[in-house]
């Protein structure tokens, strides 16, 4: 088959998303424990290997580019690469959310444990399925899951409603909880940050599959 | 059946008595009618070498002022299709066709149509420059001493050496032959000498296959110019050169079913990020042709 060449550098970078992929959902699952376990060493280390997805980002766009300059790409090829360049995008800003949760466990200090987190691991977990849902569906060429995988953003939406209505109660009960609850907010709006990168990455397995480019969920964030 | 044509138009599109494809459905739902003024209509057409059949069940719709490229792999029909624009296949013995090719509503294979006239409406520029062994000026004002042309010869070869993007490069030698120039030079001289016949439309087969990078590239930076005031159709092996420089984007093909059979037609963009049929695809990404 004409183009082996082209096919196998294709697979290798698809390869690569996965691995990028993987980068970004440890981050999320390593910050949350961190988060949990108020784990300050932890959180530094996530801030530190920021720089590695971020590295590998770059890397694969390089590659992606000298790709698209070298084999001119047409047709679904073309937008296999274009959905490459927007997906290593999308995770490296969700690894980005997840090195903002490090952040805040670095800030919220010596807060005590146990740490009463409320909705937010739930929203973690929803979080972290979609991301391999999404990755899953890219892989599969599956836009039916794509489209699945977006409906659990407006579960994500709701429960970070719900962590925020629950804080401002916490706030107003007890003032003193006041900058401890805003960071519980601000890692809430994290992990909805995560959540909508991943409908951006089901658009994108949209896009590759059919050639349509479409706003399959508009969160209400 | 006649063995060769005649250029009697009432000879030509004849219905010819072969039934090789009777009965097979060509699918045509790739081929779009572009929402643009027409140019040629190009209506059901069927072309034959001898027995062997060419162009099938070819309909095609080329807008005005609109580069239209016409690509697949060697063998598909897109040169036989261009040149039965301007009636070229007329001049090759054995040549038989059926169906229309309709010029602003007129059938160009129709009774009492004169095909030098055709031909002076649609111009052709080949694959190999191919002046005559003659002035630049001469060159240029060729087809137009041909046709009668009456007016200031001065200021026809510089409009048209201008329109060429050439004039620059050869104002002070127009003495000079014109094989004397490069072959990038040759090919826009030859596009001047087509330009000087005032047509409307200019065919351009693969003009870019026998020149070097640089002079392809200001062929279409040329051919982008000259579609403001001409309709353009190209046939082209070069995908990338279709893609940079088109509008509307025509891919044949010949399979073991069918020979010379349009399988997809639409607009550049669509067709080179997002075509509907496999076979286009697969073409347009390198993976046969």
């Amino acid at each position: 088959m004409p183009r082996d060449l082209f096919r196998a550098e294709l697979a290798e970078l698809q390869d690569e998303v996965l691995v990028l992929g993987s980068m970004a959902e440890k981050a999320i699952l390593d910050s949350m424990e961190a988060l949990r376990d108020g784990d300050p060493a932890w959180s530094r280390k996530i801030i530190e290997d920021d720089m590695n997805v971020n590295k590998k980002r770059f890397e694969i766009e390089d590659r992606c580019l000298f790709v698209v300059a070298s084999q001119q790409p047409m047709a679904s090829d073309l937008r296999a690469l274009a959905s490459i360049l927007y997906i290593i995008t999308d995770l490296e800003r969700i690894a980005d959310h997840a090195e903002g949760i490090a952040k805040i466990n670095l800030m919220l200090g010596d807060e005590p444990l146990p740490r009463r987190l409320g909705y937010i691991p739930g929203m973690a977990d929803r979080a972290v399925a979609m991301l391999r849902g999404s990755l899953k569906a890219y892989i599969d060429h599956d836009v039916d899951s794509a489209r699945q995988i977006c409906d659990a953003d407006d579960e994500v939406d709701r429960l970070q409603d719900s962590v925020y209505d629950e804080s401002i109660k916490a706030m107003i009960s007890d003032p003193s909880s006041v900058q401890r609850n805003t960071y519980l907010i601000w890692t809430a709006h994290n992990l909805e940050r995560i959540a909508d990168r991943c409908t951006n990455i089901c658009e994108r397995v949209i896009y590759l599959v059919t050639g349509k480019m479409e706003e399959i969920n508009v969160s209400k964030y | 059946m006649p063995n060769s044509i005649s250029l009697q138009p009432s000879e030509i599109g004849q219905r010819a008595d072969s039934g090789t494809f009777s009965g097979i459905s060509l699918e045509a739902e790739n081929v779009i009618v572009p929402n643009e003024p027409i140019a040629i209509s190009i209506e059901d057409w069927n072309l034959w070498y001898g027995s062997k059949q060419a162009v099938t069940h070819v309909s095609l719709k080329i807008p005005e002022n609109k580069i239209t490229a016409l690509i697949g792999p060697s063998g598909c029909g897109k040169s036989t299709l261009l040149r039965s624009i301007n009636r070229m296949n007329d001049l090759i013995p054995t040549v038989r066709s059926e169906g229309t090719v309709s010029y602003r509503g007129v059938n160009l294979y129709g009774p009492g149509i004169d095909p030098v006239e055709v031909r002076r409406r649609i111009g052709m520029v080949f694959q190999k420059p191919n002046p005559f062994p003659k002035s630049i000026f001469d060159n240029v004002m060729f087809g137009a001493k041909v046709n009668g042309f009456k007016g200031n010869q001065n200021e026809l070869v510089e409009r048209c050496l201008r329109r060429a993007a050439l004039w620059d490069e050869v104002k002070d030698n127009l003495k000079k032959s014109g094989l004397a120039l490069s072959g990038g030079q040759q090919q826009r001289l030859c596009i001047a000498r087509a330009i000087a016949n005032q047509p409307d439309i200019i065919l351009m087969d693969e003009p870019c296959s026998a020149l070097d990078p640089i002079a392809t590239l200001k062929i279409e930076d040329l051919m982008r110019q000259l579609v403001k005031e001409y309709t353009i159709v190209i046939v082209t092996h070069n995908m990338q050169q279709a893609a940079r420089v088109s509008d509307y984007t025509a891919f044949m093909l010949t399979d073991e079913r069918v020979t010379g059979h349009l399988i997809e037609y639409r607009s550049t963009a669509d067709i080179f990020t997002n075509p509907k049929d496999k076979r286009t695809e697969d073409y347009i990404s390198g993976r046969f042709g």
